[in-house]
């Protein structure tokens, strides 16, 4: 089960090449494909069984697969977490939903004091394949803890490792390739993306590890993950109507990150904007700029900006607009970035 | 089974309203039944409301008028104080607290609603299931240490019960002998999942025994059998009795919230035979068999529904968006100066866009 490879898991499914399908349906179908190859993984959650997940991530499986392996959860993240541990002691392969970002909270003690560890722990013994589904960040006017974006928190965490898809198709493949690694990954889920529609290239997911440069440029890399990405694409399309040239990396990976991928885009642009909803204060894009500024220092042409949320609780609906890093401020970011000049 | 002494645990069902001769004045059955009908209105209103995009989003609490408004009727407002979760409207209109500050959550105006909690004896609304339950237990043991009367009365619903805290809580109330109620409405459901699937044991009031407190499981559809079990709990806890749990059989009515469709978990038809009696509909037949109350006091009563909920959507409607500064002033008593550089730079932002 720990060796399974995408692979080994596409040889186990015929699909035509490329299909049009929303994150919403991506996820479901990589699921349904993991399910489908692998008899010891288990889908389990809130409201995940008989309703399909409240986001309908997990719509049909249980009718395809079983109640023994698709399957509600009484109402308590701690628990689903905490079994999660046992269940890969076991030997199972458990793909638990934490139903939404805020929620990850009350499990976070089995999270960071058992997934975590207990590979180290064990001496390598008692690996933990364990991928929690964690619909993240914000953007669509829900209650309170139903927008938040946690990758700091867990990133900071030793013993888990953290992926953010952007699009269909990397949450096709990289949520196949997380399920069919033998670390805990965190699987963090751009909700407000959930329903945009995108080309999956079902047999050829390209390269699942490190970063992506979804858009190249010559002036400037925007960094971001998550729900982000598209807003940086807009913003690059607007930057370029006044002729700058931006490039827009998905980071995709928030642990590891791919430092190289970020000296190869910087070392060619010479500035970046990092941009984030989460909070700024000790959030990723301090860890970016600095992977940034040891590697570019010399050629920088300007310190690495950073564009994120506020240290502020994530609002209700009618704030948000106010937090969430938007068009405006991305831009503005970026012409600090370019009026810069040395003191 | 007396219900009063602690100790082994009781578990019964309070007497029903009909075969009991409850301590309430004619005029307060008018009351209560008012009330249920002010909620029901103004609940099935808060659904269309979100249709007409008046608010983003609502979680209705039809069915539950009875287990909401008699347990909160029977709260004394000079010293107890309720936490509730997010489907408490009943609660909150009962126990008097502006309705279109409460409201205000459901238009995404403010995570916690807009009223005083500290004045209208209601804690802030709260999203996270069972987030509540062991902060009921500190403010009650709070009360001990005081040497105040007052109780805490605690809201959950079936789906809270899993959550580790409520043993917490209970296990913490009970060492502590603490003046707190854990009201729990178990109205069948947590989002889909039935609570058959949800509570072991067949009932979380079960549970109590295993913390040698006393419990009553009523039926939560009859207001009366709801106010005189509540109110027996809350006695309980305030002349030192400690801790007791009320679990009131009820049934969600209506979707989990505007954003659920129940069709994918269950049947109109079992939902017809599930609900059990309306709540509203039972008061009224009573009052009517028993005198209490006219065609005309129930015309009267569903009139000033209508006009209360005219007023709360005319507030809810005028009801603006916060300014964004708000973000920042409230993070803290004392704030910071990196908060204050980041207030600055989003003012000049906002402005500058
Ligand atoms: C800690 C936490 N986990 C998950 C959720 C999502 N959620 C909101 S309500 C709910 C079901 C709650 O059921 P119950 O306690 O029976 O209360 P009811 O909704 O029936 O009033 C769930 C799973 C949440 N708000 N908080
Ligand atoms: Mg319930």
């Amino acid at each position: 089960m720990l060796e399974s490879t995408t692979a080994t898991l596409d040889a186990a499914v015929e699909y035509a090449e490329v299909e049009h399908l929303s994150m919403q349906q991506a996820l479901n179908r990589a699921l349904d494909d993991v399910l489908t190859a692998d008899p010891k993984t288990l889908v389990f959650g809130e409201d995940c069984g008989r309703l399909g997940g409240v986001f309908r991530i997990t719509d049909g499986l249980q009718a395809k697969h079983g109640d023994a392996r698709v399957f509600d959860t009484p109402l308590a993240e701690s628990g689903i977490l905490g079994m999660s541990v046992g269940l890969a002691m076991a030997g199972f392969h458990p793909i638990p939903e934490v139903q939404f970002d805020g929620f990850a909270y009350p499990a976070i003690n089995q999270i960071v004091c058992q997934i975590a560890r207990m590979n180290y722990r064990s001496r390598g013994k008692l690996p933990m394949p364990v991928t929690l589904r964690v619909p993240s960040f914000g953007g669509i006017r829900a209650p309170e803890h139903h927008g938040e974006s946690l990758e700091a928190l867990f990133a900071h965490v030793p013993g888990l490792k953290v992926v953010s898809p952007s699009d269909a198709h990397d949450a096709y493949h990289l949520l196949k390739y997380a399920a069919s690694r033998p670390d805990p990954v965190i699987f963090m889920e751009p909700k407000s993306r959930y329903w945009q529609k995108g080309p999956v290239d079902m047999r050829d997911g390209g390269t699942l590890s490190g970063a992506r440069i979804v858009r190249p440029g010559r002036h400037l890399t925007l960094v971001a993950w998550g729900a982000m990405v598209a807003r940086c694409l807009q913003v690059a399309e607007l930057a370029a109507e006044d002729g700058i040239d931006v490039e827009v990396l998905d980071l995709r990976w928030l642990k590891p990150i791919d430092a190289e991928a970020l000296a190869r885009s910087v070392g060619k642009t010479r500035r970046a904007v990092v941009v984030h909803e989460a909070p700024l204060t000790s959030g990723l894009g301090a860890e970016v700029a600095q992977l940034i500024t040891q590697q570019c220092f010399d050629t920088l042409k300007a310190p690495v900006e950073r564009v994120t949320g506020f240290d502020v609780p994530y609002p209700s609906g009618d704030l948000e607009d106010e937090y969430i890093p938007n068009i405006d401020r991305i831009l503005l970011g970026i012409q600090r970035v370019l009026e810069y000049r040395r003191g | 089974m007396d219900i009063l002494q602690p100790g082994p645990v009781t578990v019964g069902t309070a007497p029903s309203a009909s075969e009991t001769t409850p301590g309430l004045a004619p005029e307060q059955l008018r009351e209560l039944y008012s009330l249920m009908a002010s909620v029901r209105f103004l609940d099935t209103s808060a659904v269309a409301w979100q249709r007409q995009g008046i608010i983003p989003g609502y979680a209705p609490e039809l069915g539950q008028e009875a287990a909401q408004v008699g347990s909160a009727y029977a709260l004394d407002l000079d010293c107890d104080f309720a936490f509730p979760t997010y489907r408490e409207m009943g609660v909150a209109r009962t126990i008097g607290v502006d309705m279109v500050a409460y409201m205000s959550t459901h238009k995404a105006t403010w995570h916690g609603g807009m009223y005083d909690p500290q004045e209208s004896r209601l804690a802030p609304i709260q999203a996270v299931v069972a987030g509540s339950v062991l902060h009921a237990v500190g403010w009650a043991h709070g009360q001990t240490l005081q040497g105040t009367p007052g109780v805490a009365l605690s809201y959950f619903g079936d789906g809270a019960s899993s959550q580790g805290d409520v043993h917490e809580a209970m296990n913490f109330a009970a060492v502590m002998n603490a003046p707190v109620v854990f009201f729990i409405q178990n109205n069948g459901w947590a989002i889909s999942v039935p609570t058959e699937k949800q509570v072991a044991g067949g009932s979380v009031s079960a549970r109590a025994a295993g913390y040698g407190m006393p419990a009553i499981q009523v039926d939560g559809n009859d207001v009366v059998a709801v106010y005189e079990a509540t109110r027996r709990a809350l006695d309980h806890a305030r002349t030192g009795h400690g801790p007791m749990v009320v679990e009131a059989m009820t049934y969600r009515r209506g979707p989990h919230s505007t954003a659920d469709d129940p069709g994918r978990y269950r049947s109109l038809d079992d939902e017809r035979i599930d609900a059990g009696k309306d709540p509203l509909e039972r008061l009224r037949k009573r009052m009517l068999a028993d005198g209490i109350a006219d065609d005309d006091f129930f015309a009267a009563a569903h009139e000033t529904a209508r006009s209360e909920e005219e007023a709360i959507r005319a507030g809810i409607e005028a009801l603006g968006p916060r300014p964004g500064s708000e973000m920042f002033e409230f993070v803290f008593q004392e704030t910071t100066p990196s908060l204050e550089t980041q207030a600055n730079r989003w003012r000049e932002e906002s402005d500058h866009a």
